[in-house]
């Protein structure tokens, strides 16, 4: 059943003092809500997102008439709405988008101070700053404590930061096919997609709006590197293995050249059609300051790095119950990094529950629709989560 | 084996308030329990699926993991209590899971099936492999793979060096000191390093 979402934006006067030093002396925040608070303003739950998704969490956009627009349903549909394992018939949930994002809050597309778009100029963003940043809002709100916050991945890293930045403030943190930090493996998967957009002749030093361009190659080639790492080796055997894409003409001198055509520029495998596919959808919604930005704040992101690495000592402060869900088959955020923060809770005798989740499509699992997974958090939910 | 009586039995040998760490806890009734009843905080461990679901339904923090895996997630001494109860004749490595047992806890009990119960006993004599109320399966299809009677724990024990603080037998829920290795279909020690 499609249902209508809303976008909303807020205008945030308070300035944001920033990791970095920098300021934001004012910023906005594109969100989006479903589902009702109660009277008693105890059943919010924050949806945090990772790297190219958005505060459209759920539901689909209304076109003209009001009717549901198709393909517009949020990034996470399947997890969030009405009777789904995040139900917003019973929970007030709540999607932010980012600072530094390219989807209504402010960022390198939104006009900066001079009124004309920051570009390459916004002040570098971390986790803890966007922690703080949904914060703020939640007070805008009126929302004082939340019953969870919840993310995937990245919207894990933040998950795991609010409770260790408002203990107070968070009952339950869900926290999905994430990490305590990168691997060097996984700085450098982003460092590789950061030169192809950078090394664009497009890209013009970030300011590539003043020149009238978009370094829509090097995004291209960004997204391509991301796909290859959400995916497991065995679904992209499963899904494309050595398959060909066919050509036009039939017959056996067609076969012959299908087989060798040898060309750098036409799509010969269908695994290079889809992450061309990919490549060209990214190019032409997403921005490249604002991927540049995100993965360096995936980079940046280490609690435990003011604790000379002692993980324990910095999940200290948090007093959420935790459910941690890590899938057998994602490389890129592994199920040993998810044990890396379960025991730092154990350490810290947290109330955790850990999950690993026996999933053939890596890290691309935690936006499908698994039934064991689904079922998990939609119990955790129903039973521990008190709204 | 899993019946309240049973959990009863087990619960009398956790002190109140104990931090647990119950190895295979199942679908979590007996954590649920020593939570409710005694005041007691831990974790099960599963790597079932739908057990996992279990005790995140009854509100039991729950950890998937296997446990031929080992402990490594957890510290030294860092439970009161290490419970294993209905596990051990389901490790590859039931020696190391002792030894990993006492290392993480204070106290280990263990409760197994005891395979020199006298009915077994009858029913290997007459030439086939015991299959009763306390152990349901065929030998084909037995999740059982460390079979082992009382007395060969207790021989276990020994050569580890390790401290039985108690040990007893279980049968129908009551408590058999009298020739457990007898008259009980289920072992119980209490052990520590």
């Amino acid at each position: 059943m499609s249902w209508i979402a809303t976008p909303r934006s807020m205008h945030m006067a308070q300035p944001l003092a920033l990791r970095s030093g920098a300021v934001l002396p004012e910023y906005t925040l594109a969100y989006e809500t479903y589902g009702t608070l109660n009277a008693a303003r105890d059943n919010a739950v924050l949806i945090c997102h990772a790297l190219n998704a958005s505060h459209h969490v759920a539901g689909c956009y209304a076109d003209a008439h009001g009717a549901p627009m198709p393909r517009s349903e949020g990034w996470w549909d399947n997890m969030v709405g009405p009777g789904k394992p995040v139900d917003t018939d019973r929970f007030f949930v709540i999607g932010v988008n980012n600072l530094g994002s390219c989807f209504g809050s402010s960022g390198p597309t939104t006009a900066g101070p001079s009124g004309e778009p920051w570009g390459a100029d916004f002040p570098v963003v971390t986790v803890e700053d966007w922690v703080q940043a949904q914060a703020a809002l939640l007070d805008a709100l009126g929302i004082e404590q939340l019953a969870a916050v919840m993310g995937g991945s990245l919207g894990g890293m933040q998950a795991l930061s609010w409770a260790v930045q408002y203990p107070q403030r968070v009952r339950h943190a869900v926290v999905v096919a994430s990490a305590p930090n990168l691997t060097a493996e996984n700085i450098a998967f982003n460092e590789v997609a950061r030169r192809a957009i950078v090394t664009d002749p497009d890209f013009h030093d970030g300011h590539y709006r003043r020149h009238g361009v978009l370094p829509r190659r090097g995004l291209r080639i960004a997204r391509m590197i991301g796909h290859i790492t959400y995916l497991s080796d065995d679904v992209m055997n499963t899904k494309f293995g050595r398959s060909l894409r066919p050509l036009a003409q039939q017959g056996a001198e067609a076969l012959a050249r299908e087989l060798y055509r040898y060309t750098t520029h036409d799509v010969e495998f269908e695994i290079e059609s889809y992450l061309r596919y990919q490549g060209d959808k990214f190019a032409d919604y997403f921005d490249a300051n604002t991927y540049l930005l995100i993965t360096r704040a995936l980079d940046y992101f280490d609690p435990a790095r003011e604790h000379g690495g002692d993980l324990a000592r910095a999940l200290a402060p948090a007093q959420a119950n935790f459910l941690v869900v890590s899938f057998s088959t994602d490389w890129r955020f592994a199920p040993a990094r998810s044990q890396d923060m379960v025991r730092a809770l154990l350490q810290n005798r947290r109330q955790v529950s850990y999950a690993e989740i026996d999933a053939p499509h890596g890290h691309d699992a935690f936006l499908l629709d698994d039934a064991r997974y689904h079922a998990l958090v939609r119990h955790y939910f129903a039973q521990q989560v008190q709204a | 084996m899993s019946d309240m009586a049973t959990h009863q039995a087990i619960a009398a040998l956790v002190p109140q308030g104990a931090h647990v760490l119950d190895l295979g806890c199942g679908d979590g009734a007996l954590l649920a329990h020593l939570m409710r009843a005694r005041g007691c905080t831990g974790y099960g461990v599963e790597i079932d699926d739908t057990k996992v679901q279990a005790c995140v339904q009854r509100g039991v923090p729950v950890l998937q993991l296997n446990l031929d895996a080992g402990l490594h997630m957890f510290d030294d001494q860092s439970f009161d209590v290490v419970l294993q109860i209905d596990t051990l004749q389901n490790l590859r490595n039931a020696e190391v899971m002792l030894q990993e047992t006492v290392r993480v806890g204070r106290l280990g009990v263990l409760a197994f099936p005891n395979f020199a119960h006298w009915p077994n006993r009858w029913q290997v004599m007459r030439g086939r492999m015991p299959v009763t109320r306390h152990l349901p399966y065929e030998w084909y299809n037995t999740p059982n793979i460390r079979v082992a009677t009382y007395a060969d724990f207790v021989q276990l024990v020994r050569r580890t060096g390790l401290h039985v603080v108690d040990s007893f037998g279980l049968h129908d829920g009551r408590v058999r000191r009298h020739w457990p290795n007898a008259q009980a279909s289920t072992a119980v020690f209490c052990v520590r390093r």
